[in-house]
């Protein structure tokens, strides 16, 4: 690359070249081949208890992906947002929250709904078109999933800023003590909603993790597209820290999503969270990447497959037995069982119901509008409603 | 013993936010230059001195920031007011006021609420440059999930910000920005307000009746008054309520006066009046002598401050209206 203008060095030069693995700066505590590595400020002992129960998450979560797509496919949901490849960036991301911490979603975080104890079932409504969130956001403080691109990541950093107001930050006691973690791709990064949340956090020190899966693609656009920098570099220009961390290792993620949320926690404000990984499937159920990616990567990326490397990891040390691989096949097997059932099962909203919950109470003209249509559905002979 | 005093809508409006704010913690003021400034027309003036600068924010420079956080705010479990500085910067913050702020009751069942006052002054005659003189409210009662007012005076300054702020849902918080300074009202304090959601027959009349809210309430007494000159006895009704809009006293006024004129700066092109021209027109049928006219804003973009009194309704082209309603 060139430096057409004279305005100093090339990016390559700043940035070093175009990095496929992640450059540098990217936390690994487990390589692709399973080898457990170490890093100066990012490490942290597991347990094997804790090993088994990230690889359990990102087997189940994987399984409710695979069964939702299946779903799609033979006409159960209209729709399906796909997280194949992304299981340890949500996985690390969803184990590191305390039930006080707060997260907004985007329409893919299903592996970390399930961390919060979601129903999957209850993430399909949405898809299958009989509700638009089928859970309260207060039960398990896990937000509506949001259709918008980076809308959430605004909302995100005002529940951070009325957090700091209930006194929830930074007091020093771990049951107290909260954040919000906001969920966003790398697509989202050009949108000016997220930029605006950057600069709010920053100017107001939340407690929010900016955490942004960077899978590489926005539909068929690639990560080229967004940005000529390492997406966590930008937080430097925002003002607060920023960390590229190996999406695809459960472990690091864990570790560094961690860390971020207890800075937030502890009043020191937002971290940008880059967790570097790939969008092994489509970007839903009805897109086509064969229409604008190469199967080379795919190939290159699935040598990187965030389960495969923690199995590797565990089966040489011993930390599993067949045992356990047959009750956690089971577990799955009864997972999708609970999924095909249970979305055929789900009812068709009365259509009455749209004029629900508009307003907290109907108003009088919406009533009218109600009325109106009752008393014509009402007019049809037989009418049995 | 109540006691009253002499207030403008600036004032109205100051005093009605400090009342809410000392009635609920939980309500927050946010916006651009809200704080020490006291906002660029001084509604906020003292706020933050008195309630501190967690309760009273002043904001980076981006609206769409101001109303998404109010949103994770209000998902909290506050009622943050937002102040957005003229009509025309609302724009940037359309996508979350209609996407989110407007859908989030909706889309949660009824879980999660959005009780946020969104405070937009509107309107012209003031002189100001491109952008400062808009009057935006079609584009927020169009949107199903939104509530809207427009006050018109310092009485009702007072009261409706402070009913709009106890609101569950959210409301645009529509104030004509030229009257902030203009008339003074007696405020009694110890008055029971109309109910938010309401509209008032401002001047009985029996021989048509004009319907205005916000800036043109003034516009379209002053053209009753003149009218009365000339022996047309004319009804004035504020509608203070976009959306809902409350058409149980329309209806009954043009029952009666067979002839309604709807007077708005905004333009007139899909605005507020084709709405009430509509509405009338399905209930109103056999008790109208003329078709419902419309007084607005040309279908042109707001115009260079120098002929902007032209281009808004006036007090004669509101007797035109009139007029040619009668002569119908």
């Amino acid at each position: 690359m060139s430096d057409p203008g004279g305005f100093g060095p090339d990016l390559v030069e700043v940035f070093g070249p175009s990095q496929q693995d992640g450059g540098p700066e990217l936390v690994q505590l487990l390589t692709p081949e399973g080898e457990r590595v170490h890093h100066d400020e990012f490490d942290h002992d597991f347990s094997a208890e804790e090993l088994r129960g990230f690889h359990r998450d990102m087997v189940l979560t994987r399984r409710i992906d695979t069964e939702a797509t299946a779903l799609q496919r033979h006409g159960e949901l209209g729709i399906w947002a796909q997280l194949l490849g992304q299981e340890a960036a949500q996985i690390g991301a969803g184990r590191a929250l305390r039930p006080q911490d707060y997260v907004f979603p985007t329409y893919r975080e299903h592996g970390v709904a399930y961390c919060r104890g979601i129903d999957p079932l209850d993430l399909l409504g949405l898809f299958r078109g009989v509700d638009q969130g089928a859970w309260d956001p207060k039960d398990n403080n896990f937000g509506l999933y949001t259709i918008v691109i980076g809308a959430q990541v605004l909302h995100a950093t005002g529940y951070a800023m009325g957090m700091q107001r209930d006194g929830v930050v930074g007091t020093g006691d771990p049951d107290r003590d909260a954040a919000v973690i906001a969920h966003f791709g790398d697509g989202a990064s050009s949108q000016g909603d997220v930029n605006e949340g950057f600069i709010f956090a920053a100017s107001y020190n939340a407690p929010v993790v900016f955490f942004c899966q960077n899978n590489q693609w926005a539909i068929s656009e690639p990560i080229e597209r967004q940005t000529r920098i390492p997406l966590y570099q930008r937080a430097l220009g925002f003002g607060f820290p920023g960390v590229r961390v190996d999406g695809n290792d459960v472990l690091a993620t864990y570790a560094v999503t961690q860390a971020a949320l207890q800075r937030a926690r502890d009043g020191q404000g937002p971290t940008l969270v880059e967790a570097y990984t790939y969008r092994m499937g489509a970007h839903t159920t009805t897109d086509d990447p064969t229409r604008y990616r190469m199967s080379d990567d795919l190939e290159h990326w699935k040598l990187k497959d965030p389960i495969a490397r923690l199995e590797v990891y565990m089966r040489r040390n011993g930390l599993v037995d067949d045992q356990y691989f047959a009750d956690l096949k089971a577990e799955a097997d009864e997972l999708g069982h609970h999924l095909r059932e249970g979305c055929k099962a789900l009812p068709d909203p009365q259509p009455m119901s749209v004029f629900d919950h508009v307003y907290t109470e109907m108003t009088d003209e919406l009533a009218a509008q109600r009325d109106g249509y009752r008393a014509y559905l009402d007019s049809f002979e037989g009418a049995g409603h | 013993m109540s006691t009253t005093q002499k207030i403008t809508l600036a004032k109205g409006l100051n005093m009605g936010l400090r009342k809410a704010m000392e009635d609920d913690p939980k309500v927050l003021i946010m916006g651009e230059d809200v704080g020490k400034l006291g906002g660029v027309f001084r509604i906020t003036d003292g706020l933050q001195k008195d309630f501190g600068e967690d309760r009273v924010i002043d904001s980076p420079l981006a609206e769409s920031g101001i109303v998404g956080t109010a949103v994770g705010m209000a998902l909290r479990g506050y009622r943050p007011v937002v102040e957005i500085q003229f009509d025309g910067f609302v724009y940037p913050a359309y996508d979350q006021i209609v996407c989110q702020v407007a859908k989030m009751t909706f889309r949660s069942q009824g879980r999660s609420k959005m009780p946020m006052v969104i405070r937009i002054p509107f309107g012209g005659g003031i002189g100001a440059v491109e952008h400062h003189s808009e009057s935006p409210e079609a584009q927020f009662a169009h949107t199903p999930g939104l509530k809207v007012v427009a006050c018109s005076n310092p009485i009702d300054g007072y009261w409706m910000i402070q009913q709009a702020i106890a609101c569950d849902d959210p409301v645009i918080f529509l104030e004509p920005k030229r009257q902030y300074h203009a008339d003074k009202a007696e405020l009694d304090e110890s008055a029971t307000p109309d109910p938010l959601f309401t509209s008032r027959t401002v001047r009985a009349g029996s021989d048509a009746t004009l319907l205005a809210y916000g800036p043109t309430v003034k516009t379209a007494l002053k053209a009753a008054e003149a009218a009365a000159t000339e022996g047309k006895n004319i009804e004035v009704i504020d509608l203070r309520t976009l959306s809902p809009l409350d058409m149980a006293p329309v209806f009954e006024s043009v029952r009666r006066t067979g002839r309604a004129v709807v007077v708005h700066e905004a333009h007139v092109n899909l605005g507020m009046g084709a709405e009430l021209s509509a509405r009338i027109t399905e209930e109103c049928f056999y008790s109208l002598e003329a078709p419902v006219l419309r007084v607005g804003g040309f279908d042109t973009p707001y115009p260079p401050s120098r002929i902007e009194e032209e281009w808004l309704p006036d007090l004669d082209r509101v007797l035109d209206a009139v007029d040619r309603s009668m002569e119908f």
